[in-house]
């Protein structure tokens, strides 16, 4: 048999929105079974990346995912979610086809939750449930792969297993592809097979231990070299950072 | 009770239902004053409506989506912002309809006037308003999971401009059934308040949705109980106001 295909294929992917340029030729392949983590600054256009291959926002350049793939989704955070009355098994009952009551028991205990909280209010949560609340409701419906923009909020209490442990665990437990969107160091050099070094064009990608060198990252990070060469074809120099 | 009462109680209270039940997802997509200006849009048809006496939510329909069309074209066409179109042309269709409105009609074109509607006018309205409580309700969890996130929404493969189009036909409807009780200058209270009243007590979305029907029709059937004399439209949206503040202080008893 030859080499399984990838999962996921991105060629030259461009983002445009108004008249900013937010992604600009990015590529990348994810195996199946495969953990790349997407790390940069705020702003690099890390979210708008996972919007992109979700299908959300129209861009240039080719995503292709492997057929009849399923793809959960955990976002950042949901805003508006507190505008309605919600209790957390009504929110699950929201996915399509309707989440039935024993796999929202089932999700919420793989993600560490207690089941007292299907009645509670989405909105009565503290941040660390929520953002548990949300990668349960990924997980409904067995995906491949699961996307996850890191949370800004949902700092873990000590003791517990923290967020980035349970992404391990479902890892392993369930065979899953995912896209993990961070700035955590640690969390890269601990999860990922492959890292993609993301400020709004690609500065490194691969292996973590291989590409993530103190250069790479200064230019990801642009904090030393604050004027780095870019070449847009007219040999100016842009500001970064 | 009267014939006639029986007629407006029913047109009141089945409207009014429709209009609570659609209110809770247009509060929740922050929407619910955008029936304002569309209401203010309705009146030219109304006003026609009243000339030639036909139904009022029929003169108002045709208006409603043409307002909904014009700003989309305008706005694909002038980019100007949204607000000054709104302006533009909810103003233009106010100023309309007061060059041909009867001065004897215009209260009933402003706050509604139900006092009068016929069986058949009734009837019609009965069956709208259980229709759209039926699409509201069968495209519920939809909906309001395109307004908790776009992005989920797609994750799920729900298509976002399909389901918005939906929202905007049903925000149509509903417009222009509440014309005709509450008239073009309070429709939003008549979608916006029942569901701040029911946001106040609900623990969950099923007690959310169904409380701002039930409030909705509610003040209809106590505002329309006693034809007092007193316009029936005006009524409506004070006992809803009395609602509003009972929910508030039940809310801070919690």
């Amino acid at each position: 048999m030859a080499a399984a295909e990838p999962i996921l294929e991105v060629n030259d992917l461009s983002v445009t929105m108004g008249a900013q340029r937010i992604l600009e030729h990015v590529s990348f392949a994810v195996e199946r079974g495969e953990i790349l983590t997407i790390l940069g600054p705020n702003g690099a256009g890390k979210t708008i990346l996972l919007r992109a291959l979700l299908g959300v926002l129209p861009h240039e350049g080719r995503i292709r995912w492997a057929k009849g793939v399923r793809i959960g989704y955990v976002p950042q955070r949901l805003p508006y979610i507190k505008d309605v009355p919600m209790s957390v098994e009504e929110f699950f009952a929201l996915k399509k086809p309707k989440t039935s009551r024993a796999s929202t028991r089932e999700m919420l205990a793989a993600v560490g939750l207690a089941d007292e909280l299907r009645s509670k209010r989405v909105g009565d949560l503290s941040s660390g449930q929520f953002q548990r609340v949300l990668i349960a409701w990924g997980l409904v419906g067995d995906p491949d792969v699961l996307l996850f923009d890191e949370p800004t909020t949902g700092i873990d209490v000590g003791g517990e297993e923290t967020v980035y442990k349970l992404l391990a665990r479902l890892h392993h437990e369930r065979a899953l592809t995912m896209l993990i969107v961070t700035h955590d160091l640690a969390v890269v050099y601990e999860l990922s097979t492959n890292v993609l070094c993301l400020n709004k064009s690609s500065v490194c990608y691969g292996p973590p231990l291989t590409v993530l060198t103190p250069e790479s990252l200064r230019r990801l990070y642009g904090a030393e070299v604050k004027y780095y060469r870019h070449d847009d074809g007219h040999g100016r120099n842009h500001e970064s950072g | 009770m009267t014939a006639q009462l029986l007629t407006s109680l029913a047109a009141g209270v089945f409207i009014a239902g429709a209009a609570g039940y659609m209110g809770s997802l247009m509060l929740s997509r922050r929407m619910a004053l955008a029936a304002d200006p569309l209401s203010h849009l309705t009146l030219p048809g109304i006003a026609l409506a009243m000339i030639h006496g036909f139904d009022v939510s029929l003169g108002a329909f045709p208006f409603v989506v043409l307002g909904i069309l014009l700003i989309w074209v305008l706005e694909l066409r002038t980019k100007l912002p949204m607000e000054a179109l709104t302006a533009i042309v909810f103003s233009s269709s106010v100023a309309i309809a007061f060059l041909f409105l009867p001065v004897d009609q215009a209260e009933a074109a402003l706050v509604g006037d139900i006092s009068r509607t016929g069986p058949r006018d009734t009837i019609a309205s009965v069956v709208a308003s259980v229709l759209i409580v039926l699409a509201v309700w069968r495209s519920y969890s939809k909906l309001v999971l395109v307004n908790v996130s776009e992005d989920l929404a797609v994750s799920e493969g729900i298509s976002v401009r399909r389901s918005n189009l939906v929202f905007l036909f049903l925000v149509g409807v509903i417009v222009s059934l509440g014309v005709k009780i509450v008239g073009g200058l309070l429709t939003a209270a008549l979608v916006a308040i029942p569901a701040a009243v029911a946001k106040n007590i609900a623990k969950n979305m099923r007690q959310y949705a169904f409380g701002s029907l039930a409030v909705g029709a509610l003040s209809a059937a106590v505002a329309l109980y006693h034809l007092t004399g007193l316009p029936a439209g005006p009524l409506i949206i004070l006992v809803n106001t009395v609602l509003f503040l009972a929910s508030l202080i039940i809310a801070a008893k919690r």
